[in-house]
């Protein structure tokens, strides 16, 4: 690839750039989306029924909304967001601008995948902790989260792996990264290379991520085991 | 230590309502081990799961060492169940955490402060004997092992009951054997109550002083374990029994008789000894004492937690008064003695 790109200068650079930018924009809707997406997947495990904070009428109406909100295409979504991008961040144009559609995308995604990881932990732990006399915040933070650690792990991977391909649409509306690059150079003008290029890093990318996520997840079950 | 009054279970299943437990009234005992045996179904999970209120009560209220347990606040109910042990069938251990950090578990959820905490633990993994598993995670354990861990942690806070929701059942004999050893070691060492579930009779006879029979989501049957092996007063209480001494022998035995002359008469009969009589030469002593003759039919002794426990089930042969007077001598000595058939 640098073979490539080593008479051309000014594309290797650009590639960089967005490469980084990419990385940026996906690293950080990931931890937003899940500083709001793992507190609401914890909430709909434990309001669900027989759970240890059963309360059926947030469980139900927390579960419709992230259902809706999972039901709209991103591609829409980053156009319905564009009034609310520009309000809190000044403008839609730009990496920046792209975190916003970006973590609100993936929060609901996000808690459904929280949700079912913490939804394999068997009953029979919660019960244990319970006849110990835990209260519902230690069930969550020392069995629950601790229990599910290498789902919950997996699970991120497959968030941040779904906010690449994210990412490099919300580039194509001006959010920046491997995105915009592919569709300037490679689309409006042409440029093949531009468009392979950024298709390889995209691939390194995303099998970094998944390998990054097994790893760790399997370095816990290892020990565990 | 436990006081069981009128407690009713309905459960709510699809539209059905399913009753789990019918109007059960049960006292435990303090330092006791009481143990609850009946056929699945039958209601024992629930029972015991109503004691640490894991299951609501429908009716009726349980006093745990004089506190209305099914009065309690939420709160009130959490510090409760911090001196109500509890051991499970599936061990319920954390795979997240090691072994000594799994005793710890139930010291962090207290509050006791870390360096007592870790002292604590120390000393339950001693007494389980599992010290030198202390790293070790439940997944490299066995059975056995994982069991021990989950009797280290049920003691982890000083409680008072221990609740035993069969906490053999997944063990192989001899690991059970080891497991119910024990229990019984924690009972005379700490005077802990223990309440244990089973479908097996041998737990039963091998640790508890005191049983009762659940039936169909009743009790049927409550009394001492002796009592309840030389003398079961339900079918179900029987054939538990059965299972584990057994009484019945074929049926073609009750109708065979030996050849005898006309004036002697013959009872086939069973006699139940219980321990100190199971030392003594009764049998022979009756055989010289009434000149009768004896055939053996059937003979088993056992033991029932501590005491021999047997049953001789014997065709005596000798002339009718005196046979009668032989059976009664038996009785005199405090034989159970139960007359099969008569001719
Ligand atoms: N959560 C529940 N919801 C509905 N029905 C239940 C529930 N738990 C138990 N039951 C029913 O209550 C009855 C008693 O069940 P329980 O688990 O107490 O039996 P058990 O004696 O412990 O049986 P086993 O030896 O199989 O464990 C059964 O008919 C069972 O189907
Ligand atoms: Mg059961």
């Amino acid at each position: 690839m640098l073979e490539l790109l080593g008479n051309n200068s000014w594309m290797a650079e650009a590639v960089l750039l967005a490469t980084w930018e990419t990385i940026y924009m996906v690293l950080t809707s990931t931890v937003l989306s899940y500083l709001f997406g793992l507190p609401l997947g914890i909430i709909l495990v434990t309001t669900a029924e027989n759970h240890i904070l059963e309360n059926r009428a947030l469980n139900q109406v927390l579960g419709s909304i992230v259902n809706a909100a999972r039901s709209i295409p991103f591609i829409i979504f980053l156009i319905l967001l564009i009034p609310l991008t520009r309000f809190l961040i000044g403008t839609s144009i730009g990496t920046v601008a792209s975190i916003v559609p970006l973590t609100l995308a993936a929060i609901p995604f996000v808690a459904r995948i929280v949700e079912t990881s913490l939804k394999e932990i068997e009953q029979g732990l919660i019960e244990a902790a319970i006849s110990m006399g835990a209260n519902a915040w230690q069930i969550i933070g020392k069995v629950l989260l601790p229990e599910a650690t290498p789902s919950l792990l997996l699970g991120v991977a497959i968030t941040a792996i779904n906010l690449v391909g994210y990412s490099a649409m919300a580039g194509i509306v001006g959010g920046g990264g491997l995105g915009t690059l592919a569709y300037y150079y490679g689309y409006q003008r042409y440029e093949d290379t531009v468009m392979w290029i950024t298709v390889i890093v995209l691939i390194i990318l995303v099998q970094g991520m998944q390998m990054l996520g097994d790893n760790l997840a399997n370095k816990i079950v290892n020990k565990r085991r | 230590m436990i006081e069981i009054k009128n407690l009713s279970k309905i459960y709510f299943a699809s539209g059905q309502e399913i009753l789990a437990l019918d109007n059960v009234n049960l006292r435990v005992q303090k330092g006791e081990i009481f143990g609850i045996i009946g056929l699945s179904g039958a209601g024992k999970s629930t029972l015991i799961r109503c004691i640490n209120m894991l299951e609501k009560p429908t009716r009726g209220s349980i006093t745990v060492d004089g506190r209305k347990i099914t009065l309690l606040d939420k709160r009130e109910l959490r510090l409760a169940r911090q001196k109500i042990g509890m051991i499970f069938q599936q061990f319920n251990l954390l795979s997240s955490r090691t072994v000594f950090d799994n005793v710890l578990f139930p010291l962090e959820i207290a509050g006791a402060p870390r360096q007592e905490a870790a002292r604590r633990v120390q000393e339950l993994l001693e007494l389980v004997g599992l010290t030198d598993k202390a790293g070790m995670y439940p997944a490299q354990l066995s059975g056995g092992q994982k069991q021990r861990v989950g009797i280290a942690r049920a003691l982890a806070n000083g409680p008072k009951l221990l609740l035993s929701d069969e906490a053999t059942s997944a063990l192989d004999p001899q690991t059970t054997r080891s497991i119910l050893k024990l229990l019984k070691d924690i009972n005379r060492q700490f005077h802990l109550t223990i309440l244990l579930i089973t479908h097996d009779m041998n737990v039963i006879k091998e640790v508890c002083d005191r049983v009762a029979v659940i039936d169909n989501s009743r009790i049927v049957e409550v009394g001492h374990v002796l009592e309840v092996f030389s003398n079961p007063q339900t079918p179900t209480s029987h054939s538990f029994v059965n299972a584990v001494i057994s009484r019945d022998f074929p049926g073609e035995l009750l109708h065979s008789t030996t050849e005898r002359s006309g004036d002697i008469a013959s009872k086939l009969i069973r006699v139940s000894f219980i321990g100190a009589s199971a030392g003594q030469p009764l049998i022979s002593s009756m055989i010289r004492r009434y000149n009768l003759d004896v055939n053996i039919i059937y003979g088993n002794i056992d033991r029932i937690k501590d005491t021999p426990f047997g049953n001789l089930t014997l065709e005596v042969l000798g002339h009718p008064g005196l046979l009668q007077e032989a059976l009664d001598y038996l009785r005199g000595e405090g034989l159970e003695i139960e007359v099969l058939r008569n001719a």
